[in-house]
C-alpha cells in the first residue's frame, strides 16, 4: 500500500531516486550542499538501496564519475547546488551531448558573490542551455513525483536527454511536508529497469564515445540534441498523463490557475506558485480578476501552451527568481514575450526582479505585483525589482579618503 | 573511410596519425597488447586523444569514452562502478592521460581516485608538456627545458608523481620507460592484476616537442635512463624497488646535448640538476 510520510525536499528527492534504484552514486558536499548526498549514503550503508557510493573530490567528478558509471548500463544518481552546478557546468554539456539521461535534483540557490546560502534560480538559469531538460517544483510531493517521472522522460528513446529537478532551497529543501509514497512494486512497473540505448561502453561490443567531431557533423549531432527537446515535449505530456492514471495526480507541464475571465496573470516558477495561486484567492474572493500560471518544464520551455493559456490576457506579470544582469528582462519573461502572439499589441507583458538571495516571496510581494500589472499606465518596460529595499545603493558603501 | 586492405596486429590500427618517432604510439600499442581486448580506455584531449579517432573513425579496437581533461581519473572510478555493480569484476578501466592532464589539472582527481581506492589502472604518458595544444610548460616538465611557455628554459624542478602517489599508500605504482619495453609490460601486467587502484608513470620522448630526429626516440630514451633523468622504480605494496642500478649515473649533459629543447641551458643550471638527480638516486636507493 502506499503510504504518507512526512518529507522534506531532500528526502522526497532521495526517495525517489532509491526507489528508482540507482545504482552508482557519486556526490560531494560544496559549500553549500543538501543532504541528499548523505541521505543516500545512509541508504548504501544500512544496505537498503544496492549502490556503490563513490565520494568523489568534487562536483565537477561527481558528474564526470555519474557519466562514466551511466554508459556502462546503470541508473547513476548525484545531486547539487549553487556554485557545485556551476563546477560541473564543463561537464554537464558532456552529459547532455553524450545523450546520458541522468535524472539530477538541484537544490537552486543563489550564486556567489556575494555569498549566500538561500535559495534564487540564478544557479539553474546559468544552466538553461546546457542541454539538460528542466522541470521546477511547487512542493514536496512534486519534488518526488517529478523525479520520479524524469526517469520516464530522460531515458524515453525519443528523448534521451538529461534532466534537472530544480527544488527550491530551503522552502522546499528544508521544509517537511506530507507526501504520499507509492509502492515499490508500482514504482518499478512505472519506470521498470534502466536499458541504455544508444552510446554505451561495453567490452564485448566496444565503441568509442565522444571523439573528436568534425564541423562538418557537428551541427547535425547538436541538431539531434533539439529534436530530442522537441520529443521531450510530447512524451513529458504522455508520461504525466500515464502518471495520473496510475497514481491519480495530476501534473502538465504548464499549469493554469483560475485564468476563466482573468485580466491578470502571474507567471512564476518553483515555490512561489504555491503563494500566487494563495493571493490569487484572496483577490478573487475581493472580486478582482486575476490569475496564475506556473511553468512546470522550463526546458523545453512550451511556449505552444503557453500562448494558449495567455490568450486573451491583457496584463501578464512575470516573476523571476534571478537578476538578468544587463539584459532587457529575466530569462522567464522572454520566454513568455516570445510565445505570445505578436498581433496583440497591447498585451503588457512586465517583468519582476524578485526573491533573490533567499529573500522570502510573502503574501505582500505579489499582491504588489497584482497592484501594478493592474495599474500600469507608463511605457517604461525595464525590469521591476519589486521586494528592493529603497536604499539599496548605501548598502556596504566604501567611503575612500573620508 | 579508408579500404583497410590488412588487419592490424594488436589492438591499435596502423597508419596513426602519431608525429613520426611518436613514443606514446610505441607505449599505447605495448600497454594494449599486454591488457587485451577486455579493456575500456578513458583518454583526455590531447595527444592520446587521437588513437580515439575523428568521427566515424578510431585507431582502437576497444571501447572508450573521450572525457575531458582534468576528469579521466573520476570518468574511469565511475565506469569501474557501474562495471562492478552488474556482477563484472575483470574488465580493466584504464586511464591514459599525459603529464597535464594528470599533475597540472588532473592531479585533484587523480587523488580522489587513488584515496579511495578505486580499481582502475592509470597511466600517465609523459611527454614532459603540453604537446598536443602546442608545447606549452607543464608542472612536469624539466628544469631547464624550453617550451612555448617557458621560452627561457623551465626554472623551477618537475612535479614528482611518484612520490605523490606513494604518499596516498597506493598498492602499486611504477615508472616505465621504452628504453626497456620488457619491464614495461611486466609492471603493465602487475598493475592490471593489482587489486586496488595503480598508476604507471611511463617517459615518452616526443621528438617535435623536445626537438630531436624520429629516428632517435629510443637512444633519448636509454639516455634518459642511463642518465638518471628518468629513473626506473616501482613502489608494491609498501616496498619500493630499483629496477635499473648501474654503477654510476651517466653525466646528464649527455642526455641534454640529444634535444634542442636544453640547447641554452646553463652549465651551472646543468650543475645543479645533475646534483638532484645524484641525491635523488641515492635516496632511492637507500629507500628500496
Amino acid at each position: 500500500m502506499a503510504g504518507y510520510m512526512m518529507l522534506d525536499g531532500n528526502e522526497a528527492a532521495v526517495q525517489a531516486m532509491k526507489m528508482a534504484k540507482v545504482k552508482v552514486i557519486s556526490a560531494y558536499p560544496i559549500t553549500p550542499q543538501s543532504s541528499i548526498a548523505e541521505k543516500l549514503s545512509d541508504l548504501v550503508s544500512d544496505g537498503i538501496l544496492k549502490a556503490k557510493y563513490l565520494r568523489v573530490e568534487s562536483e565537477h567528478s561527481a558528474m564526470s564519475a555519474a557519466i562514466g558509471a551511466q554508459l556502462t548500463g546503470v541508473r547513476a544518481a548525484t545531486a547539487t547546488s549553487s556554485v557545485g552546478l556551476a563546477l560541473m557546468h564543463e561537464v554537464l554539456n558532456v552529459a547532455s551531448g553524450c545523450r546520458v539521461p541522468i535524472v539530477m535534483p538541484v537544490v537552486n540557490r543563489a550564486l556567489v558573490s556575494p555569498w549566500s546560502l538561500w535559495c534564487d534560480h540564478q544557479d539553474s538559469m546559468a544552466e538553461r542551455d546546457s542541454g539538460w531538460l528542466q522541470l521546477y517544483c511547487e512542493n514536496v510531493q512534486e519534488v518526488f513525483d517529478f523525479v520520479t517521472m524524469g526517469y520516464r522522460i530522460a531515458e524515453h528513446e525519443d528523448v534521451l536527454t538529461p534532466i534537472m529537478v530544480c527544488l527550491d532551497g530551503f522552502f522546499l529543501s528544508h521544509s517537511m511536508q506530507k507526501v504520499l509514497i507509492p509502492e515499490q512494486s508500482e514504482v518499478d512497473e512505472f519506470i521498470g529497469d534502466y536499458i541504455i540505448k544508444n552510446t554505451y561502453l561495453d567490452p564485448t561490443d566496444p565503441m568509442i564515445i565522444n571523439n573528436l567531431t568534425s564541423p562538418d557533423e557537428f551541427t547535425e549531432m547538436r541538431y539531434q540534441q533539439k529534436v530530442g527537446f522537441e520529443n521531450a515535449a510530447k512524451v513529458m505530456d504522455e508520461v504525466f498523463l500515464e502518471f495520473e492514471e496510475k497514481f491519480g495526480r495530476a501534473y502538465r507541464a504548464v499549469e493554469g490557475y483560475r485564468l476563466g475571465d482573468a485580466e491578470a496573470v502571474i507567471v512564476s516558477m518553483g515555490s512561489m506558485s504555491g503563494t500566487v495561486k494563495h493571493v490569487v484567492n484572496m483577490l478573487r474572493s475581493e472580486g478582482k480578476k486575476v490569475g496564475a500560471l506556473k511553468i512546470v518544464s522550463f526546458r523545453p520551455f512550451r511556449n505552444d501552451l503557453v500562448n494558449e493559456m495567455l490568450k486573451g490576457i491583457k496584463r501578464i506579470a512575470v516573476i523571476d527568481r534571478t537578476a538578468g544582469l544587463g539584459s532587457q528582462g529575466t530569462p522567464l519573461w522572454h520566454e513568455v514575450c516570445n510565445s505570445i502572439d505578436k498581433a496583440s499589441s497591447d498585451v503588457i507583458v512586465k517583468n519582476y526582479v524578485g526573491g533573490l538571495g533567499g529573500r522570502d516571496i510573502s503574501i505582500e510581494t505579489i499582491k504588489k505585483v497584482f497592484a501594478d500589472i493592474m495599474d500600469d499606465h507608463s511605457q517604461n518596460r525595464s525590469p521591476v525589482w519589486i521586494d528592493v529595499k529603497e536604499n539599496a545603493m548605501d548598502i556596504r558603501q566604501v567611503y575612500i579618503n573620508v | 573511410m579508408f579500404d583497410i586492405k590488412s588487419e592490424a596486429k594488436g589492438l591499435v590500427s596502423h597508419g596513426v596519425s602519431a608525429c613520426a618517432g611518436c613514443g606514446l604510439e610505441l607505449i599505447i600499442r605495448n600497454v594494449l597488447e599486454i591488457l587485451g581486448e577486455d579493456t575500456l580506455i578513458v583518454i583526455p584531449p590531447g595527444c592520446s586523444a587521437l588513437f580515439c579517432g575523428y568521427g566515424n573513425e578510431t585507431a582502437l579496437k576497444i571501447g572508450g569514452f573521450q572525457g575531458n581533461l582534468e576528469n579521466t581519473a573520476a570518468y574511469a572510478a565511475g565506469i569501474k562502478a557501474g562495471l562492478e555493480m552488474q556482477g563484472n569484476n575483470h574488465t580493466t578501466v584504464l586511464a591514459f592521460a599525459g603529464d597535464g592532464a594528470t599533475l597540472d589539472i588532473g592531479i585533484q582527481s587523480l587523488s580522489g581516485m587513488i584515496e579511495r581506492g578505486d580499481k582502475v589502472l592509470y597511466i600517465c604518458y609523459d611527454n614532459e608538456a603540453y604537446m598536443n595544444t602546442g608545447i606549452q610548460g607543464s608542472s612536469s616538465t624539466p628544469q631547464g627545458a624550453s617550451t612555448t611557455t617557458t621560452p627561457g628554459g623551465k626554472v623551477t624542478p618537475r612535479k614528482d608523481l611518484m612520490q605523490i602517489v606513494i604518499a596516498h599508500r597506493i598498492p602499486y605504482a611504477a615508472t616505465a620507460s621504452p628504453a626497456n619495453l620488457a619491464d614495461l609490460k611486466r609492471k603493465v601486467k602487475k598493475a592490471k592484476e593489482t587489486d586496488g587502484p595503480a598508476v604507471l608513470h611511463i617517459h615518452t620522448p616526443c621528438p617535435t616537442g623536445w626537438a630531436f630526429h624520429p629516428s632517435k626516440t629510443i637512444k633519448i630514451s636509454k639516455a634518459a635512463v642511463d642518465t638518471g633523468a628518468w629513473m626506473l622504480y616501482e613502489y608494491d605494496n609498501g616496498t619500493l624497488k630499483v629496477n635499473y642500478k648501474p654503477k654510476s649515473l651517466k653525466p646528464v649533459g649527455e642526455y641534454f646535448k640529444l634535444q634542442g629543447r636544453f640547447k641554452n641551458i646553463s652549465q651551472e643550471e646543468v650543475s645543479i640538476i645533475q646534483e638532484n638527480i645524484n641525491s635523488r638516486f641515492n635516496e632511492l636507493l637507500l629507500g628500496s
